[in-house]
């Protein structure tokens, strides 16, 4: 196994590479002066040189190349302007926040998708399947940013149940000490349970928006995926051998049908992490979207690099892991092969 | 890993995430700490806490007026509604104790017993630190000085511990009011040195994360794109000693969960709404909305005179008389704008400045002006907006496109983004744009000076050269600087009329600054910078 690993990573350096020379090449094409743009309203000619030459933009493209992958390579994302931190800080900081937003949301969806798929599966036909359907082509055909509105209006302003959207934690409590980022986990190990209600409570309606949306992709593989296997030949032979109905689909139906839903599982956590900026937006989230959009808008080139790298880091990591699992699930896949 | 023992921890960790729904529990130390805090909501936060960094942005400019001191500050007067605005013309000592004004210097006597937040007092040795800092470090805090003609270190002359003289280059009006602007705000010199760099002389990057003042408000906890936390310093001496103990300012990109979060009264104050959410909330009653016009500020629109079609005047005044201004006061604005259009005919030009020019939408006027142009047949352009502000810019344009098509000039619209709307200014090349400024300093001829003097600064955005307008606008500078009264209303009218018969930008209302906070806020005042100072709110 180590093997795999150690090749699969081996693999996914030359598209790293690639990735780093795309992204600096893109950001640099982007329209807008960034040493204008901070120079600020007031600033005369020679002030935006001045700044130019600071941000190290009068450089030629290959020096400035260079630069930036050395400084990559000692871990150095480069500061961002607009914020002015340095990135790889404020990427270490916003993507558990991403993270655990993200999660718990595929997590609920999960939850609610897997049973709705495999019972929609098991009764084509009925309601439980209309049911499916009806929900799977609301929740993708309703844009996130309107769920989350949506919701904000109906559970915080006109009910008064969920607390105010602003972020992660209610303004009057203190961050735990971080520990893994996440605060449902941070605040458990600091032990202070009112700072776990609070980060749990402002975690609902954000996850539930992210899962709403994030339900249509599992629900429709679960149930076709399923679909597929009922009709197999080792169901039937199961049924046959007079096997109750919850075994046949529990146990063999349902395990076979795994492997696609994985995959879509993947996809989904990857594509949310980084599309969840309008969620972000709507709760005032501080996570890595919102960071990201707000870069780009300022033409603020090493937030935008940083992300798009951690990005891909991460994929390159989750294929691995979604690989790793397939080998786990169905002793068929060979990855070796 | 093991299949089964995959599959069985799949299915546990689902069972785990059945989580149960928690009610929110207030308990009474909660309560306590809201009734101290001030909470404030805003779309942007401060990127930088020192107003002498590299892009500080406009929100660091409310960090550094709220936890920085300066030698001087203005008076407080009564403004328009009642609502306390700042006195142009009277000035108080903040760390001066007082101050003396001579002919060509003014010296400051500075309170003995002022701190900085690590306790060091504040000397003169300091003030001097600081003062060179603005004037060296470059990019905006330098330039906001010399327009005060503060340009020197020799300027800024240390006689004792705690007197220092400012020296003029040469009489300018606007050196006083320039001392009381945010920029030149002191810093604790000995702290920054120690923190300070041959890369990095002046110590930004230190003051770029924490706040190294004396100031009423001391940062405590910042954190870029979410949150600034303040927290009062009850050692401040400049001034009684202010009423709020905390301020969380919380940023929340939607302006739809703004304005939630301060009718369900989670918010105390916010601001950067749309107009038509102040509107409404005015109209409901249930918060308090203070609007009040920005000092010295126009949105207008401009036209490029160095290129035809617009180089022609008669041009440009058949635009002046084709603009929809009132349906833009009302649609656009909803109400909250002074018009700075069709003032009476026979209405004398007055010193002062904003004022509304004569022009009212007249398209058969406009008709008659463009035939006379010889454009009769009318002509095709682009107007250009600042997509920052597009919640005003794009209805506004859609109004202007439509009305222009009606004497016949054909505009697409081009959305500039943000990051580009200043490189585009800078080149001077678009012919047709709307556009905001608005002077700190609330004079006429400082205006006038950015936006219409032929030395062509990138806020003269049409490229308007005039003699005659040069002329009268340093006449005006001049005799300000020397106290001759007849001769400088005599040029302030002389540029005003000008400007509005060339008509190279057409000035269409005076915008407001809006902010809406809960009733039980009291105490807000209006600054020249439009951001909020919290030395004088009271909640409860």
């Amino acid at each position: 196994m180590l093997t795999m690993i150690g090749k699969r990573l081996m693999f996914a350096i030359p598209s790293l590479i690639g990735v780093v020379i795309v992204t600096f090449l893109l950001t640099r094409a982007l329209p807008g002066d960034p040493a204008a743009y901070f120079a600020g309203p007031a600033a005369t000619k020679e002030a935006v040189e001045q700044i130019r030459k600071k941000l190290g933009l009068d450089k030629p493209l290959i020096e400035q190349f260079f630069r930036y992958t050395n400084d990559l390579a000692h871990g150095d994302f480069g500061n961002s302007l607009t914020t002015g931190q340095p990135v790889a800080t404020e990427i270490r900081n916003r993507l558990p926040a991403s993270a655990e937003l993200t999660l718990l949301g595929l997590i609920v969806s999960v939850v609610i998708a897997i049973p709705l798929g495999v019972l929609a599966a098991t009764r084509p036909g009925s309601w439980v399947d209309h049911l499916c359907r009806v929900t799977t082509t609301a929740g993708v055909s309703l844009p996130v940013f309107f769920t989350g509105l949506v919701l904000v209006y109906i559970f915080y302003f006109r009910l008064g149940w969920s607390p105010a959207p602003l972020g992660r934690l209610d303004v009057f409590y203190s961050a735990p000490p971080t520990v893994t980022g996440f605060y449902l986990i941070d605040t458990l190990i600091a032990r202070d349970f009112e700072a776990f209600r609070s980060a749990l409570s402002q975690l609902i309606l954000p996850a539930t928006t992210l899962a709403i949306f994030s339900l249509a992709p599992i629900a429709r593989m679960t149930r076709a995926s399923m679909l597929a296997v009922l009709a197999s030949e080792f169901v039937r032979t199961a049924r046959a051998s007079g096997l109750s109905p919850a075994t046949v689909i529990v146990t063999y139906a349902f395990r076979n049908a795994m492997l696609p839903v994985i995959t879509t599982l993947s996809m989904v956590f990857s594509f949310l992490l980084g599309a969840n900026v309008l969620v972000e937006k709507v709760f005032a989230w501080p996570g890595i979207g919102s960071y990201a959009v707000e870069a780009l808008i300022s033409s603020d080139f090493a937030p935008v690099q940083g992300f798009v790298l951690t990005m891909a880091v991460m994929y390159v990591l989750l294929n691995l892991v979604i690989d790793i699992l397939y080998g786990v699930i169905d002793p068929r896949v060979r990855l070796e092969g | 890993m093991k299949r089964r023992d995959f599959l069985k921890s799949v299915s546990g960790l689902a069972a785990g995430a059945a989580l149960p729904a928690v009610p929110t529990v207030i308990s009474s130390a909660y309560a306590d700490a809201r009734s101290e805090t001030l909470l404030i909501v805003s779309e942007g936060g401060p990127n930088n806490l020192d107003i002498h960094g590299v892009g500080t942005n406009v929100p660091g400019y409310e960090v550094s007026w709220n936890c920085y001191d300066r030698l001087i500050s203005h008076e407080m007067k009564s403004g328009p509604g009642g609502v306390p605005y700042y006195d142009r013309d009277k000035f108080k000592g903040e760390l001066a104790e007082e101050f003396k004004i001579d002919d060509m210097s003014v010296t400051f006597k500075l309170r003995k017993n002022a701190k900085f937040h690590d306790g060091t007092p504040v000397t003169a040795k300091d003030v001097k630190w600081s003062l060179d800092r603005a004037v060296s470090v470059g990019g905006f805090p330098t330039f906001q000085m010399s327009a005060g003609s503060l340009t020197k270190p020799e300027q800024f002359v240390v006689i004792d511990d705690y007197t220092v003289r400012v020296d003029f280059l040469k009489k300018d009006r606007l050196t006083i009011p320039d001392l009381a602007v945010i920029v030149p705000c002191i810093v604790n010199s000995e702290l920054v040195k120690k923190h300070a760099s041959e890369k990095d002389p002046w110590g930004l990057e230190f003051t770029k994360q924490q706040t190294a003042g004396s100031g009423a408000y001391k940062v405590t906890k910042w954190t870029a794109g979410t949150e600034v936390i303040m927290e009062r310093n009850d050692d401040w001496v400049c001034g009684p000693l202010p009423k709020i103990k905390r301020v969380i300012w919380r940023m929340v990109p939607q302006a739809g969960n703004r304005r939630a979060l301060l009718e369900r009264g989670d918010a105390d104050i916010s601001y950067e709404l749309p107009n038509k959410d102040f509107q409404e909330m005015k109209a409901n009653g249930k918060l308090n909305v203070v609007s009040l016009p920005f000092s010295n500020g126009i949105q207008y629109i401009g036209m490029n005179v160095t290129k035809p079609p617009f180089d022609n005047p008669k041009v440009r005044q058949a635009v002046a008389y084709a603009l929809p201004y009132q349906k833009i006061m009302d649609a656009v604005m909803f109400g909250l704008a002074n018009p700075m259009f069709g003032a009476a005919k026979d209405k004398p030009t007055e010193v002062a400045w904003p004022q509304p020019h004569k022009y009212n939408t007249d398209i058969e006027k406009a008709k008659a002006l463009m035939a006379e142009a010889g454009m009769a047949g009318g002509f095709e352009t682009t107007i250009s907006f600042d997509l920052n502000f597009a919640g005003v810019n794009e209805p506004l344009c859609v109004l202007v496109q439509e009305s222009l098509a009606q004497i016949g000039i054909k505009t697409t619209i081009n959305k500039v983004p943000g990051a580009n709307w200043r490189t585009e200014l800078n080149k001077k090349e678009m012919p047709l744009f709307t556009n905001v400024f608005s002077g700190w300093l609330d004079y006429p001829e400082y205006f006038f000076y950015w936006c219409y003097h032929g030395n062509n600064s990138v806020f003269n955005t049409m490229s308007y050269k005039s003699a005659e307008m040069d002329k009268l606008i340093d006449g005006a500078r001049t005799a300000a600087a020397s106290g001759d009264k007849a001769a400088y209303d005599a040029d302030v009218k002389g540029f005003v009329d000008l400007a509005f018969t060339d008509i190279p930008r057409i000035p269409l209302y005076q915008p407001f600054v809006n902010v809406a906070m809960q009733k039980n806020i009291s105490g807000y005042q209006y600054w020249f910078h439009r951001r909020l100072d919290y030395r004088a709110l009271v909640k409860g």
